[in-house]
């Protein structure tokens, strides 16, 4: 058992010290309590690049993205990102170290004013004298937010809490985002606004692990693509190479 | 007009010292979504520490407050965090309310064994002494008093400030919303929330201090009194605003006082109401502030983080067993056979009565099986209940001259009466609610009714007979042993009928979810009212039974502390099962009968150990009992079966 673990370990260590991978996961499992939902999963995401995350409802896409942000302990395997081995860490932590992670739904808090919501982020990742500026900085993107910054983000409606998530992150961009179903609920024109923003964070450099069922729009801005199925790995690699995996997607999520 | 302010300047020092205790009770709910009523207890340990550091270990004033509020407090404020309640966040309400009532049992008891029980006489004043003495608007004002209301005025600044201004505070705001979300926005949460248990633990810490000399002696009951004043003013602030916890509790200080300056002395509602005026406080917030009956709280948005609760008791207990003792099957009904013929024939008579009020601890505890191990429903009034009953069947036959059985019978149904009565208004109310109004309703009951001469006749009590069925008598000690526990059996069967038949499949889905219950078709309020009704009348029956063992009981049998020991002994050994009621009543009293003879610093080391099985229970909450069982039928039934129940269950 241990021996197995050592040799993947190794395997891994060749590939991030390539600095390839901003985020790699070597046969992770994960469970909540008694029930089991990721099944020795590996995959990688390149630095810089866009990758999407996709498979059936209850697949366990959001898992993986807990399991990345420490909200989820892992109980086999190893998570990596850019190296380090953050496998155990905190979700503050790996927080700090600039992995990001905007999960499925609320994403805001409610009891702070849209101020409130900033600042607190700022305060971390910018410093408590460069928040202002990222503050004002992330007003500039959706100017709409501005005109609410007193109002309570409970009380702000699907789309505007979005664009507080996103604001947040295309003030200061972290080293790596993965969003969990950010156009959940969204009018087809507010969707498109979002992943021209998640476009534009690419262009910064920010690398992207999107969960989405907006599939094929997903698959227009990623380059690789990794399908679960039943918290097992069914497909990784370029989009390109997807072949008739992606019509079956596109068919039976479009069709839904 | 000058004498009103007079009353208005007196209640202020009382106010203030309530608020400080209210803040910190609001700022842990917060943060940390435990209603932590041991903040009593921990303001009387630092009060203990100041008068010993200053009286026996003559410190010098200054030393002993920093000492006693900004080392013991959030000391001890560090480590029930990080041991205990950062642990049971997410638990269910009986279960956090369980460990915090064990921590305001037993941190007194601690306490008392490690100081000792001498009396504590003319506590030290903080900063001005009582001696400091000058005029304000033609009313004479003392230094404790000016001490007291300035301390707090700067306290309820400083966390002003904290709150409106710094990161600090921003965080902690955004940690009571959701602890998980603040981590992902690098902050540590644990830490933040450890910081709130510091500071509220410094506050009950600071108004220990500040209200010992308000009195002659130290006395763990007046810190207890004063938590309770503490709850009122936070239920008037909704457990979540500052401002408006403040104001309540400045109001109730002076409304005290004033109530106390203008009732006619030596009236019932002078004597009785003046201290039972938090109590109605709170009874009426709970009623009618809108925000504590439909909780308010935002819900936590990563709360599908976390796996699903482990169920309290295996489902197969309730299934397959109506009256589970937890033991394989064959051997427990020889065992428990051979222990009644033992107790009708040669155990020691001492032995018998022990057992035999662990039978009638037993009883009043099955109560508690009923309303909250089925329906879900956190009661502190159980030992009303029962003192309802004691009382009826000891009066009835005093003046009447009726026979115990007959008294009983009214008795329980005056309980069951009242159980109907709390239960109307405790529609409304749910979960940490309905606790905190049954707890006003029993320190009502300690206060108004139970002096009365016609009910618990105060400290002097009420004689009860022992039973006279017909030619029988139950005066022996074995043969009223056995009525015990034909009446516990009466009152098991019972249960276990209930819990089969369609109310108790009610009160299951209640206890699940009310929301859900009611969505789906169930008459919620029926199925209340059914479970208060009938919990109320065992307690009354077994109140009784233990009147009539003792033979004379008074108001300290059944009063608030004890409702709050019953909750917690049951939830120690199991509220689901009857086993668990039976097993914690024989467990204490046996314990109680032992540490009888042990010296007096160690008179309260049952409540002690129970409290402290109430913490353990939380951090294992299937019950201990239940615990340990579950694992030993887990390891027999993976000698029978290897190959089944190794893997975890698969979800795909
Ligand atoms: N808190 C939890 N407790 C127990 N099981 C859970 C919990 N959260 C998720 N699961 C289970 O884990 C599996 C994976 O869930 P996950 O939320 O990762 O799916 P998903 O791919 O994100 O689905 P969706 O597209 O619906 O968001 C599911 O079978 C789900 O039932
Ligand atoms: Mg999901």
């Amino acid at each position: 058992m241990i021996d197995v673990g050592a040799s993947r370990l190794s395997e891994v260590e060749k590939a991030s010290s390539h600095g390839s991978a901003a985020l790699c996961f070597s046969n992770v499992s994960a469970s909540y309590g008694p029930y089991r939902a990721l099944f020795s999963v590996s995959f990688s995401v390149p630095a810089g690049s866009v990758v999407a995350l996709l498979g059936a409802n209850g697949a366990g896409k959001s898992t993986v993205a807990r399991v990345a942000t420490g909200l989820v302990p892992v109980t086999g395997g190893h998570v990596f990102f850019h190296g380090t081995d953050i496998t155990g860490w905190s979700a503050w932590r790996i927080a700090r170290l600039g992995l990001v992670h905007a999960p499925e739904g609320r994403s805001v808090f409610a009891t702070l004013t849209v101020e409130e919501n900033l600042e607190l982020d700022f305060v971390k990742s910018a410093g408590r004298h460069r928040a202002d500026q990222a503050v004002e900085r992330a007003y500039g993107f959706f100017p709409r937010l501005k005109e609410r910054r007193r109002q309570l983000a409970g009380t702000l409606s699907g789309g505007e809490q979005r664009m507080l998530s996103l604001a947040r992150v295309l003030s200061v961009p972290p080293k790596m985002l993965i969003v969990d179903e950010l156009t959940f609920g969204l009018s087809p024109g507010i969707a498109a606004e979002v992943f021209s923003s998640l476009r534009a964070l690419k262009d910064q450099g920010c690398t992207l692990l999107v969960v989405e069922q907006h599939v094929h729009q997903a698959l227009a801005i990623a380059e690789r693509a990794v399908v679960l199925a039943h918290g097992s790995i069914a497909y990784e690699g370029p989009i390109s190479e997807m072949g008739d995996l992606a019509e079956r997607l596109l068919g039976g999520k479009t069709a839904s | 007009m000058s004498q009103l302010l007079t009353y208005v300047l007196l209640g202020l020092p009382y106010g203030c010292i309530y608020a400080l205790i209210a803040l910190g009770l609001v700022l842990t709910y917060k943060s940390s979504r435990v209603f932590n009523l041991a903040f009593g207890a921990q303001a009387y340990v630092s009060a203990v520490v100041f008068y010993v550091a200053v009286r026996s270990g003559h410190w010098p004033i200054w030393a002993a407050g920093l000492v006693s509020i900004v080392v013991v407090g959030p000391l001890l404020g560090l480590l029930l965090d990080r041991l205990l309640f950062r642990h049971i966040r997410v638990a269910a309400t009986v279960v956090k309310l369980g460990a915090a009532i064990g921590l305001l049992l037993g941190i007194p008891e601690i306490t008392q064994v490690i100081v000792g029980t001498q009396p504590q006489d003319n506590p030290p004043s903080l900063f001005l002494p009582p001696s400091w003495v000058f005029k304000l608007a033609g009313t004479r004002v003392n230094g404790t008093e000016v001490s007291t209301v300035l301390a707090a005025a700067i306290v309820v600044v400083g966390l002003w400030v904290l709150f409106r201004f710094s990161t600090l505070g921003l965080e902690m705001r955004a940690v009571s919303e959701s602890p998980r979300m603040v981590e992902l926005v690098g902050v540590n949460s644990g830490e933040v929330s450890s910081v709130a248990w510091m500071l509220s633990s410094l506050l009950a810490g600071l108004a220990g201090v500040l209200l010992a000399p308000l009195f002659a002696t130290l006395d763990s009951y007046n810190f207890t009194l004063l938590l309770i004043a503490a709850i009122a003013a936070a239920a008037l602030g909704g457990l979540a605003s500052f401002p408006w916890t403040v104001l309540g509790a400045v109001a109730i200080g002076v409304a005290q006082e004033v109530m106390t300056g203008y009732l006619p002395l030596n009236s019932v509602l002078a004597s009785g109401l003046r201290p039972a005026l938090p109590f109605v406080v709170l009874i009426l917030a709970l009623l009618f502030h809108p925000g504590l009956r439909s909780s308010q709280d935002e819900g936590d948005p990563l709360a599908s983080c976390d796996p699903p609760p482990l169920r309290a008791v295996p489902v197969k207990a309730h299934r397959e067993h109506l009256i589970d003792l937890s033991l394989p099957s064959l051997f427990t009904p020889l065992v428990v056979a051979l222990a009644i013929g033992s107790c009708l024939t040669w155990v020691p008579q001492i032995w018998v009565g022990v057992i035999t009020v662990g039978l009638t601890y037993a009883t009043i505890l099955l109560s508690l099986t009923v309303l909250t191990g089925m329906g879900g429903q956190i009661s502190l009034c159980q030992a009303t209940f029962a003192g309802i009953g004691a009382f009826a069947a000891g009066q009835l036959a005093t003046h009447l001259g009726l026979g115990f059985i007959e008294g009983l019978a009214i008795g329980a149904v005056l309980a069951g009466v009242l159980g109907l009565l709390l239960a109307l208004p405790a529609l409304r109310l749910g979960g940490l609610a309905l606790a905190l109004g049954t707890l006003a309703f029993a320190l009502l009951a300690d206060n108004l009714l139970f002096p009365l001469s016609w009910v618990g006749n105060g400290q002097s009590g009420v004689y009860v007979p022992r039973p006279q069925i017909g030619p029988i008598s139950f005066a022996g000690t074995r043969s009223f042993f056995l009525l015990v526990l034909a009446v516990l059996v009466i009152c098991g069967v019972a249960i276990a009928l209930l819990r089969k038949g369609t109310t108790g499949r009610f009160l299951a889905a209640m206890g699940g979810s009310e929301v859900a219950a009611g969505a789906i078709g169930i008459n919620v309020h029926w199925a209340k009212m059914t479970a208060f009704v009938v919990s109320a009348v065992i307690a009354g029956i077994g109140g009784a039974m233990y009147g009539s063992y003792q033979g004379a009981v008074g108001a300290d049998n059944f009063n608030t502390l004890i409702s709050l020991l019953y909750l917690v002994l049951v939830v120690t050994f199991g509220v689901k099962t009857v086993a668990g009621a039976v097993n914690a009543g024989l467990a204490y009293a046996v314990l109680d009968h032992l540490l009888a003879s042990a010296p007096s610093r160690f008179g309260g080391l049952a409540a002690l150990l129970f409290g402290m099985g109430a913490v353990a229970f939380a951090l294992h909450p299937q019950g201990l009992a239940d615990l340990f069982t579950a694992r030993w039928k887990d390891q027999l039934d993976r000698l029978r079966h290897p190959w089944h129940g190794r893997e975890t269950v698969e979800v795909s």
